[in-house]
């Protein structure tokens, strides 16, 4: 197996496909740490973890934390409401006060793209992207892969669809990365006006269709739809949307009863899915859950543990 | 080339195991509530071999689980590269169990603390008992072995190479190398 | 007591002198080109191995005072034109509060009288606190020394608006500068629209909001028989409708930055906040177009659309720091070495996009040409000598480049504005 070498994690688009496999390899071991009565390993004992969260997250930002004590190390929660980010203070200056205390590690969550790179290029501390702007969601990916993986034993030749406000998704960028590499054969789904201009030069295939695209798939992945996109003129109505992009049991019952359907959450029920989609029989959207704090955990074991740079 | 020293053969470690079973069997009075636990990977191989070894004797399975220590390494801020992790396969309940430890090669002790560990974290075992292929001295932690196939005196700038043919296909044989000296 | 170049390899649009000439200025006139000047009392600089172009004339900077002299002041702003090469600019009404009125510009022009580095000709705006609404006073803006006028930074957006300021500009004979974006649009990109902002996950500029707002303006000047020049061009479609108006004998005329010749979006792969422009970075093949303008005069003038932003300002996420390089210090290195030594421009061509055409696009009489009785505007640049880009060498009172460490060919020796010596190297 593969080493990794790198000192941070802040995309999919720049990581071998050897290194994604590892990190998955990883993560294997970690699942039953989290499965145990005690849900802990000393390996990460002495090590402190910080996340700096400069956007709402409830999720993400737990499971980061649980990963981290799980594996020993302190964590400190920087959210942008609690810092000094009101008082005028710099993400960088704030970033680099951290390091100043022997933080190991900051888990970086920012509204605008390429934070997480600035930091990696100042800090001698190790940066995890926990998702920038509108660019990556690196570990979002990586268990979405994983538990792709574990259910279906394979990526290479699946087909992926994933379906949404792709414009605007960090998630699906990472996705597409990460499943591209792989090997998987990816379709991104939505409406035109929530589609990047040059989105196939990514390699992947476009389609307006939901349910054709359902019924080739072995996999879906739901984007959130944030509701402000209806505002901002981007769609006629959540009805209208709902009615052609939302997964529904009616849609799901003409597709293959082996697909299977992922959301990062939190879901807009009735919205993007609706809700005996979620809770069906289909879904994994909660074993991704599971699944994003042995990601985690393998990431942050796998980052402390090397002494090397990117 | 370096000076090595082949220890132990196929024959001579079939043997070993087959009278670290026995022993095994006779201390515990039977294998009511006994597991085999192997430290991966050689130690996971011979774990796998005693249970054969005991059910020759007794006629019945023992169950056998394999631990990867690696998250307990009390080394690992110092490596270079985080080694490895592996899964821990023991789909058994491990509590009010008597668990020989199994493992290739006994020489600090700082393996064993950190499977201790492991173990405990997982359960909490009737005993714990601790079988080694070969047993090289050089303790740093309080620990013994309480089966051994093999006492091996050895100085510090020497090597025990254990080769399995489950994990290293090649013929089974114990040997010491000894290390170049910088 | 007057200044004499010596052996002056004069590089006019219209003429390359082969032979040096000598070339004596005084009372702020060039009052004899010879092949001999008697020294007399003159003192004298040799130009040997160089070459004398008229001085260089940037048509779009910002100077941010008043309001953001932190970032800029008349006098910061005429230190770096001066070692750029420059002898006139014009500054735009972009500041706190917007040059619109004729007492600002007075006061700008009194400033820049009293550094005496540079002419500085404030531009005016169109609208009353570039509102987009009311037109300002454009003849007592004319009369207070304005050359032209826009809301840069803002588009006039209303074509009704547009239609009514170019007809009054038109009787009073004053150019209109517009800053062709339409904002809704861009929306809040900011980024080249395309593969890269896709990747990156920046929102996009769409290249139309550009050009439907030249194609607009194109067609109001066409109505209305009138000038328009249209403020940093960065698109081969911007270009090509440019090329088609002229074609048809429509007066319009445009500009463009180095940044715009140089650079393409990959640029912002850094995420260095440096790149971060408007109009924004865009590709190679718009890149080539922009060149191919310049070449064929398409693309009247190279200007530097020069914005400063303190390093506080711009130490933000890409999508928070505010617009803008700063590039009057770099203008003619890359000119010369993206432009000239690649052939693309000749050096006539040169002195026409950077002092001729500037001035006559301007309007800015006895400019842009070495002759006698012209005034004593004289920029004397090496052109083979290569040098770096380096942080600390600025004088701009803001270091907001993407071309620090950039190695360039061709370098700003002399500045001379009205027959003083403003910048030595």
């Amino acid at each position: 197996m593969t080493e990794w070498k790198k000192r941070d994690l802040l995309d999919l688009q720049h990581l071998e496909k050897e290194e994604i496999e590892l990190i998955l390899e990883t993560a294997k071991s970690f699942r039953q740490v989290s499965a145990r009565d005690v849900k802990k390993v000393p390996a990460l004992r002495g090590k402190t973890v910080a996340l700096l969260f400069y956007e709402p997250s409830t999720r993400t930002r737990v499971s980061f934390e649980l990963a981290a004590k799980r594996l020993s190390a302190d964590v400190i929660n920087i959210a942008s409401n609690s810092s000094s980010s009101s008082k005028g203070e710099s993400i960088l200056d704030t970033a680099l006060n951290l390091e100043a205390m022997n933080v190991d590690l900051i888990v970086v969550r920012h509204p605008s793209s390429g934070v997480p790179d600035v930091l990696s290029r100042h800090l001698k501390a190790a940066v995890i992207n926990a998702g920038d702007g509108c660019r990556e969601h690196p570990t979002q990916a990586l268990l979405d892969i994983f538990t792709v993986k574990e259910k279906l034993g394979k990526i290479a030749g699946l087909n992926v669809t994933i379906v949404g406000d792709i414009l605007h998704s960090r998630v699906a960028r990472s996705n597409i990365w990460g499943f591209k590499k792989l090997g998987a054969n990816v379709t991104v789904c939505g409406p035109a006006t929530l589609m990047p201009r040059c989105v196939k030069d990514l390699g992947v295939e476009v389609s307006y269709d939901l349910e054709s695209s359902m019924k080739k798939s072995d996999c879906l992945i739901v984007l959130r739809l944030q509701k402000e996109r209806q505002q901002d003129s981007f769609l006629p109505s959540l009805r209208e949307y709902a009615k052609l992009f939302g997964v529904s049991q009616s849609k799901l019952d003409k597709a293959s009863q082996d697909l299977l359907i992922m959301h990062p959450g939190p879901t807009n029920r009735g919205v993007e899915i609706g809700a005996d989609v979620a809770d069906g029989c289909q879904s994994v959207i909660l074993e991704q859950v599971t699944n994003g704090v042995a990601i985690r955990m393998a990431v942050l074991y796998l980052l402390l543990g090397t002494k090397g740079v990117n | 080339m370096t000076p090595t020293n082949k220890i132990l053969d196929q024959e001579n470690i079939r043997r070993a195991m087959m009278r670290i079973a026995h022993e095994i069997v006779e201390k515990n009075k039977g294998i009511d509530s006994l597991c085999l636990v192997g430290i991966r990977t050689r130690g996971a191989v011979l774990a796998e071999r005693l249970s054969a070894c005991i059910k020759a004797i007794e006629g019945k399975t023992v169950p056998v689980g394999i631990l990867d220590i690696t998250l307990y390494r009390d080394d690992l801020s110092m490596v270079a590269q985080q080694p490895v992790v592996h899964e821990t396969l023991i789909d058994f309940d491990i509590s009010d169990k008597k668990i020989i430890l199994v493992d290739d090669v006994l020489f600090t002790g700082r393996t064993i603390r950190a499977a201790l560990d492991a173990l405990i974290d997982l359960g909490r075992p009737a005993t714990i008992q601790l079988a080694v292929l070969i047993d090289r001295g050089h303790r740093e932690l309080p620990i013994r072995a309480d089966y051994v196939g093999k006492n091996i005196p050895t100085s510090l700038d020497e090597n025990v190479k254990v080769v399995l043919s489950e994990s290293d296909s090649k013929d089974d044989e114990v040997v010491v190398i000894k290390r170049e000296q910088k | 007591m007057g200044l004499i170049i010596k052996n002056a390899v004069i590089v006019n649009a219209d003429k390359m002198h082969t032979k040096p000439q000598n070339i004596l200025l005084e009372k702020g006139e060039i009052t004899k080109i010879a092949a001999d000047i008697p020294v007399g009392n003159h003192k004298v600089i040799d130009a040997a191995g160089k070459l004398v172009f008229p001085g260089l004339i940037d048509l779009h900077v910002h100077l941010r005072q008043p309001g953001r002299e932190d970032k800029e002041t008349v006098e910061t702003g005429s230190r770096s034109a001066a070692k750029g090469g420059f002898t006139s600019i014009m500054c735009m009404p972009n500041t706190t509060p917007v040059i619109d009125n004729a007492m600002i510009v007075e006061g700008i022009i009194k400033e820049a009288k009293r550094v005496g580095l540079v002419n500085v000709y404030p531009v005016g705006a169109i609208t009353r606190g570039q509102n987009g609404k009311e037109l300002t006073d454009m003849a007592e803006l004319k009369a207070a020394g304005c050359k032209a006028l826009s809301d840069d930074g803002k588009c006039v957006e209303s074509s009704q608006i547009m239609r009514l300021a170019l007809e009054y500009a038109k009787m009073i004979e004053l150019l209109l500068i517009q800053h062709c974006q339409d904002h809704c649009l861009t929306g809040s990109g900011v980024m080249n629209e395309g593969y890269n902002s896709m990747v990156l996950g920046i929102k996009g500029d769409p290249g139309i909001a550009e050009t439907v707002i030249v194609a607009r303006d194109i067609e109001l000047a066409h109505y209305l028989k009138t000038k328009v020049h249209l403020a940093h061009m960065s698109l081969k479609r911007s270009v090509e409708l440019i090329r088609f108006a002229k074609s048809q004998g429509i007066q319009v005329t445009a500009e463009a930055c180095p940044h715009h010749f140089t650079l393409t979006d990959d640029a912002v792969k850094s995420f260095d906040t440096s790149t971060k422009v408007n109009p924004p970075l865009r590709t190679a093949e718009d890149v080539a177009a922009i060149r191919e303008g310049l070449k064929d005069g398409t693309i009247d003038c190279i200007v530097t659309d020069h914005a400063p932003h303190t390093k506080e300002d711009k130490e933000t996420g890409f999508d928070n720091a505010p617009f803008g390089m700063i590039g009057l210090e770099t203008s003619v290195g890359l000119t010369m070495t993206e432009l000239v030594h690649k052939k693309v421009l000749t050096l006539q061509q040169m002195a026409d996009r950077m002092s001729a055409a500037p001035a006559r696009v301007a309007g800015l009489e006895r400019k842009g040409k070495i002759v006698e009785g012209y005034d004593a505007d004289v920029t004397i640049i090496d052109p083979d000598k290569e040098w770096e880009v380096k942080v600390e060498d600025f004088w701009s009172k803001s270091k907001n480049s993407p071309f620090i460490g950039t190695k360039l060919k061709g370098r700003v020796e002399v500045t001379i504005c009205g027959g003083k010596i403003t910048y030595q190297a």
